[in-house]
């Protein structure tokens, strides 16, 4: 069960150097009002879990360009060259992970599995250091599970509990990383009462969510 | 004709009514605006979902293609996260993904995702969609700037997938990859087989079939 809160309720939570995943996919989904918080905040040493990098004035951009991120777990970066420049320079690290790898890590993080068999990267440098396993003659590398220590995810309606509605293309890594995360905040559009929400519609069930926060108006 | 857009309606030829198709950035979006009416295609699009469609009119901005750019999602077409997309991906689930290259070589590998020491884009989802589709198709203009092959014996940069292409379509050229290396099965209009030798630097054989391509 969630809580209502404010960023200002929620800026207390997150800590220097704390793992972060965050919601979207090239900023479509990403809980824009949370990472201003973190910018606000100045809070860094963040290893932070998403698609990408988003742009420089846009996602998770925003704390790359504000020097907040120490490290990267993501599978592109191509839209945000600070990403790239920071990266060069030595003064971030990215772990570029092919995208489905990156969704099904989290997944086995947040769902009490070990890891899981993918043929994807097989023969890449994304091999490298990894057991290859051999099932039914066909042959899989081992990718590990994925946690962390807050998810900040995005979602167009939720209930006065938690439960929550992604729309259209932006539920994206919104879903598994709020599976994943010790500490899950949801940045919504929208907040109706217990009840309103088809059960057959929550995309997110409300026992992942610990905080809901009113984007726009709201605040 | 542009060299891209005889990519584009070369590659389109190869959608059969009803396949489930990703397309990539660049060249293998174009190849969208040449499927002809007869044939109806599920666009897949890796940020989250089947029925992916031109953009319209008004902008949503949680309907996005997977480059990030408005588009929509067509009646009947269904949104989802990204663990359901990239099941579908790995799961076999889609006939073919069609993908730009900065190399490709005669065993079928492939390379796109970067330039050690210039550019690292990363992969995003390349690598679990050579993986997973039934078939991929490499569309691409035939040589590099400076008329440097992109067509190699072997690749030099990191590979997306080993061994993964099936097929690769330039402005020059179409090539089959088989087990036995790669076939040339069509070459342009007023494009000679010496032209394609003279710009290819992988070793293949000529189809007896070998025809000039198609673009109508």
């Amino acid at each position: 069960m969630a809580n209502l809160a404010t960023t200002a309720d929620v800026s207390a939570l997150i800590k220097d150097g704390m793992t972060v995943a965050i919601g979207g996919f090239l900023a479509a989904g990403t809980p824009e009002l949370l990472v201003d918080n973190l910018v606000a905040n100045k809070i860094t040493e963040l290893t932070v879990i998403g698609n990408d990098t988003g742009f420089p004035d846009k996602g998770i951009g925003k704390l790359v360009v504000n020097r907040q991120v120490k490290k990267a777990i993501v599978s592109h970066i191509g839209t945000n060259p600070e990403t790239g420049n920071q990266m060069n320079s030595g003064d971030m690290v990215v772990e570029l992970v092919p995208q489905g790898t990156l969704a099904e890590r989290l997944r086995c993080g947040g769902s009490g599995l070990g890891g899981v068999l993918t043929p994807t990267g097989l023969g890449t440098v994304v091999a490298e250091g990894k057991e290859i396993i051999a099932v039914s003659g066909k042959e899989y590398l081992l990718e590990t599970a994925l946690r962390a220590d807050v998810a900040l995810v995005k979602a167009a309606v939720a209930d006065k509990s938690g439960n929550l509605v992604c729309r259209r293309a932006s539920a994206n890594f919104n879903p598994v990383m709020a599976m994943a995360a010790d500490l899950v905040i949801a940045e919504v559009d929208r907040i109706v009462e217990v009840g309103e929400i088809d059960p057959d519609h929550v995309t997110i069930p409300c026992i992942m969510v610990d905080y809901i926060v009113l984007a726009g108006k709201g605040e | 004709m542009d060299v891209k857009e005889i990519i584009a309606r070369r590659v389109a030829k190869e959608l059969h009514d009803g396949d489930v198709v990703n397309l990539g950035i660049g060249i293998p979006t174009m190849v969208a605006d040449y499927i002809p009416e007869s044939v109806k295609v599920v666009l897949h699009s890796e940020n989250g979902f089947i029925g992916l469609g031109p953009a319209g009119t008004e902008i949503d901005p949680d309907v996005v293609n997977a480059g990030g750019k408005p588009a929509s999602v067509v009646p009947g077409g269904v949104c989802f996260d990204s663990v359901m997309s990239f099941a579908l991906v790995r799961g076999g689930h889609l006939d073919m993904t069609v993908l730009g290259a900065l190399e490709v070589d005669q065993e079928g590998n492939l390379a796109n995702w970067m330039v050690p020491g210039k550019i690292v884009p990363g992969m995003g989802g390349a690598m679990d969609l050579v993986s997973g589709a039934k078939k991929v198709i490499v569309a691409m203009e035939h040589t590099a700037k400076g008329g440097k092959a992109k067509i190699l014996k072997a690749c030099t940069l990191p590979l997306t997938g080993q061994k993964v292409v099936d097929m690769i379509v330039t402005n020059l050229a179409v090539f089959e990859v088989t087990d036995t290396g790669l076939v040339l099965t069509e070459t342009a209009p007023d494009v000679s087989i010496a032209d394609v030798k003279a710009t290819t630097e992988a070793e293949f054989s000529v189809a007896p079939a070998c025809k000039e391509m198609s673009l109508g």
